[in-house]
């Protein structure tokens, strides 16, 4: 009856934290796979492509979200597809990239060697705006029925406002992005777009229009992390984990400069100290970021400081950000391509790796050696947590 | 909980329609009470003030969130302001909005707040909302001490 | 893990069935800064925040965001952890690992319930699979009663073991926790006489539901020794969620998920004989026929040595291994908040901060926590950075 475990490494120091596997679903609006099936699925890719079976993993990390779901304690229905029966296993409810923390930090304690991370979920189940109305305040805002959609149109609008970045501006991300995915197997929508056709969709909540916000989508990730000596032995091409930061902003909408990227300025601070990054701009190769909407990869780049205040707009105008540019952003298509929440944050990381490997196929930055990836938590990026990767 | 099940086209595979309906009522607390009531009985709108960095919250907290210390402070904060932003929502979603869309939603800075509130927006054209425009609340006639007492922000007359 | 872990200050509200003063945010509140207070610290002080509940209680999603304003999260680092009942042992573990990592010296484990606010047994059955379970499911006492009828059958223990354990945890509280929702003493007769819930179940047999929030503060090694003169060193941790469908735990007379962490934390801690090395034990006891049926899951007793263990009055206030000097989750149940309270209690314990509930000389402490699918963490924390 009881499964064979690992023997706990006894503590040893860690530095260094490589990602030696990942995996990713093709994301659609609906996939008729489980939740448990789509998760089976990316832990033995995950395990193949790091050359593992699911006896090398000594924890594991799961990112279930009980909204999402539609089922409290939502982490059960994937505790036996992701092998997390066999092991100490938790589970965090935020983005991916907060799983690949949480994972880092089991494998840093030097009490697990080999950390399996998995997020998936299955926005078609539910009604999306109803789940993320839920995220306001059920004795204040939620009455307005305010959700993911309308909070971010009010900070499209403040950010214009106070920098006078355009919705021309806003619409190159989508035509950018949604341009890049058509060279990513992986993305829901490569689409040939554009500006005007971004500008002419039908308008959802002004100014965010049908082509400047993500899809619905059904995907899952994994990936697998381990610690520098086994990473070494095990991987031709490990990542490394060089600098995570993460950070949170104030809570009501009102409360915040929603045109600002206070929180982000702070994780990405973390991350780039942790990494010994000093100038951003010159030192990172690649970025993906989290776009759930089109004006959000530029507040995005500022906040990473991969350009100045208020200058995102003018960043993607110069196509510094195309995939054959200086600093090439979300070369994967972005959030914008493919959007299952909770997962979309470590997918950012796994095409950073893949980048890094160079195993990016026809979505390749040449000569990729730092990436960031980065995810959001909350309305309007509330949250966020950045990464900073290196072959 | 019925379950009933459908089976979805070429794919062969299963759908269950289901809801999950629970039942909530949440502790709005004393300061949210007061704030409240404030509205309800008087057509008032108050906001607490943090002894340390003297910004007015609205809506109203017991502990200040950036200094971290406790607020007794009760200001009486206007009901015009400035609108910080806004959006006009134009799709439907069942069972969460207060109103048939399309419909206004913005933040408000109050005269007397340090933090904006957001809200609904009346008697005004979309295409007329600015951002920085001059806004006054409307109280409905009959207030049960929520939310909705206000029934939104319409334009301040010049 | 370099310097080692501890736990330097808890934090807890009076915990009631209904919270009527506080909004969730505010309930958080008044735990964490009873926790910051305890050390000394300010908010300033704290480097990340770990939260959880359960989603479905109180229908607010993104709890790490929402909280802020009452968890101090405000530029701070702070994320969610949940996992069903052993959110608040998965928090506190989290907070472990988020010190032990080297990332962050400071961090503030938060768990908290408003339980008043929806329909717990509801809520609680929406984590049964929609498709297989969910139609008949009936909470969570279906699959305890289950177990405890296999037990009583196979090890002959009877319905008075449960009693027995359930007078102690009530008069624990009643006599010595001011915190706890219940505050009753009560005898074997009336638990004997209170209403079936669910066979062999009765009503006094079972945890109440409850409105509550706990804080703990980690620290690394050597920044806890400046917070406090005895910190309360984190030795061991273990979780298992070794079960996954309702149905594959019904019928076991035992808990594999518990046996199982228990085993591993004590390996990384070094326990080597529970019974004899624990001075005190926080247990996450949801019925009283779990705190027959669990024993010897924790190596305290025999297989089958639960009634034995019960009846010689050894996991009483005064005998060898007091068991829930706090009262245990039958006395208070905000589930978001109960597994954390069982690392708060047995730290306090060897803190020798734990007042009227004090265990004499406390050094050694384990901590459990339960939920989802028969799942359990354990944790052990000491008095000194090592066993010997």
């Amino acid at each position: 009856m009881l499964v064979p475990r690992c023997v706990f490494a006894r503590s040893y120091k860690v530095d260094k934290v490589g990602i030696i596997g990942v995996a990713q679903t093709r994301y659609r609006r609906y996939n008729p796979a489980s939740h448990a099936e789509m998760a089976y699925q990316v832990t033995c890719e995950a395990l193949e492509d790091a050359g593992l079976t699911i006896g090398d993993i000594d924890n594991t990390i799961t990112v279930c979200n009980d909204f999402w779901d539609g089922r409290t304690i939502s982490c059960m229905t994937i505790t036996e597809a992701t092998g997390s029966h066999r092991v100490p296993t938790t589970n965090v409810e935020g983005d991916g990239t907060y799983g690949a923390l949480m994972g880092a930090m089991r494998i840093l304690s030097g009490l697990h060697k080999v950390t399996l991370v998995v997020a998936q979920s299955k926005i078609s189940e539910g009604i999306p705006q109803v789940i993320s109305n839920a995220m306001f305040d059920p004795v204040y805002e939620r009455v307005l029925g305010v959700d993911a959609i309308s909070s971010s149109a009010l900070q499209m609008r403040s950010y214009m406002s106070k920098y006078g970045v355009t919705e021309e501006q806003c619409a190159k991300v989508s035509v950018k992005n949604h341009g890049n995915a058509k060279a990513n197997p992986y993305a829901q929508l490569p689409l040939d777009i554009t500006v005007e056709d971004v500008l002419k969709s039908r308008v959802l909540a002004d100014p965010i229009k049908l082509l400047d916000a993500s899809p619905i989508s059904d995907g899952a990730c994994a990936i697998i992390m381990t610690e520098e000596k086994t990473a070494g032995e095990r991987c031709s091409k490990p990542i490394w984990i060089k600098g995570i930061g993460h950070c949170a902003d104030a809570y009501h909408l009102g409360d915040r400069d929603l045109a600002e990227v206070d929180a982000l300025v702070s994780a990405a601070g973390r991350a780039y100290k942790m990494a010994g990054v000093i100038n951003p701009m010159d030192e990172i190769d690649l970025a993906e970021v989290y776009d759930a909407f089109s004006y959000m990869e530029l507040m995005w780049m500022e906040g990473l400081g991969l350009c100045g205040r208020g200058e995102g707009g003018n960043m993607v105008d110069s196509g510094v950000t195309e995939l054959g540019g200086a600093l090439p952003v979300n070369p994967s298509g972005g959030v914008l391509s493919a959007h299952a929440v909770q997962v979309a944050g470590l997918v950012r990381i796994a095409e950073a790796v893949l980048q890094l490997r160079g195993e990016a196929g026809a979505r390749q930055v040449e000569g990729a050696k730092v990436a960031l990836a980065h995810g959001i938590e909350g309305a309007c990026g509330q949250g966020h947590c950045v990464f900073v990767l290196e072959s | 909980m019925a379950v009933r099940s459908e089976e979805l086209g070429d794919s062969g595979t299963l759908m269950y329609p289901s809801r999950i309906k629970l039942p909530y009522t949440w502790h709005a607390g004393r300061v949210g009470s007061r704030f409240y009531r404030e509205i309800r009985d008087n057509c008032k709108i108050w906001g607490t003030r943090c002894p340390r960095c003297e910004r007015v919250y609205l809506p109203p907290r017991e502990t200040c969130p950036r200094c971290f210390c406790a607020i007794d402070e009760w200001v009486e904060v206007g009901d015009v302001g400035t609108l910080l932003t806004y959006t006009v929502i134009r799709y439907a979603v069942p069972g969460i909005q207060p109103q048939k869309p399309p419909y206004a939603l913005g933040i408000v800075k109050l005269d007397g707040a340090s933090t904006g509130l957001m809200h609904l927006l009346g008697e005004v054209e979309p295409d007329n909302i600015r951002v920085g425009m001059r806004l006054k609340a409307v109280f409905r006639e009959a207030r049960e001490g929520n939310y909705l007492d206000i029934m939104y922000f319409k334009p301040l007359e010049p | 893990m370099k310097n080692g872990v501890a736990i330097v200050g808890v934090g807890q509200t009076h915990h009631k069935s209904k919270n009527k003063e506080y909004k969730g945010q505010e309930l958080i509140c008044v735990a964490v800064k009873r926790a910051l207070e305890s050390t000394g610290l300010t908010m300033a002080d704290i480097d990340a925040i770990v939260i959880g509940n359960m989603d479905h209680f109180e229908s607010i999603n993104y709890v790490d965001m929402w909280s802020v304003d009452g968890s101090g999260g405000y530029m701070k680092p702070i994320m969610k952890v949940t996992t069903g009942g052993t959110t608040g042992s998965a928090v506190g573990h989290a907070a472990f690992y988020h010190v032990a990592s080297g990332l962050f010296d400071t961090v503030l484990a938060i768990g908290w319930e408003q339980n008043s606010e929806s329909d717990t047994t509801a809520a609680i059955s929406t984590c049964f699979d929609p498709i297989t379970e969910r139609e008949y499911a009936g909470g969570a006492i279906g699959p305890l009663a289950a177990q405890y009828t296999a037990y009583m059958s196979k090890y002959g223990a009877t319905e008075e073991d449960a009693a027995l354990v359930s007078v102690r945890d009530h008069n624990n509280a009643a006599r010595y926790n001011p915190y706890a929702h219940l505050r009753q003493t009560i005898t074997v007769e009336e638990v004997m006489k209170s209403q079936y819930i669910s066979y062999p179940i009765k009503l006094l047999d079972m945890c109440p539901r409850t409105d509550g929030a706990c804080a703990v503060v980690f620290a690394g090694g050597d920044k806890a020794r400046k917070i406090v003169d005895r910190p309360a060193w984190v030795l061991g941790v273990g979780d298992c969620h070794i079960l996954v469908h309702m149905a594959d735990g019904i019928g076991l007379a035992n808990l594999p998920s518990l046996e199982v962490a228990a085993r591993e934390a004590y390996e990384m801690a070094g326990v080597t004989d529970p019974f004899k090395q624990f001075d005190v034990a926080e247990l996450y006891i949801p019925a009283s026929t779990a705190g027959v049926c669990w024993m010897e899951a924790l190596g305290i007793c025999e297989e089958g040595g639960g009634p034995g263990l019960i009846r010689s009055g050894a996991t009483e206030m005064g005998g060898e291994l007091p068991i829930n000097p706090s009262g245990g989750v039958l006395a208070t149940n905000p589930i978001g908040a109960t597994g954390l309270l069982r690392i708060g209690e047995a730290a306090l314990q060897v803190m020798g901060k734990a007042e009227r509930k004090q265990v004499e000389g406390a050094k050694l402490a384990v901590a459990t926590g339960f939920g989802g699918c028969f799942w359990s963490d354990v944790t052990v924390i000491s008095s000194s950075p090592q066993l010997n």
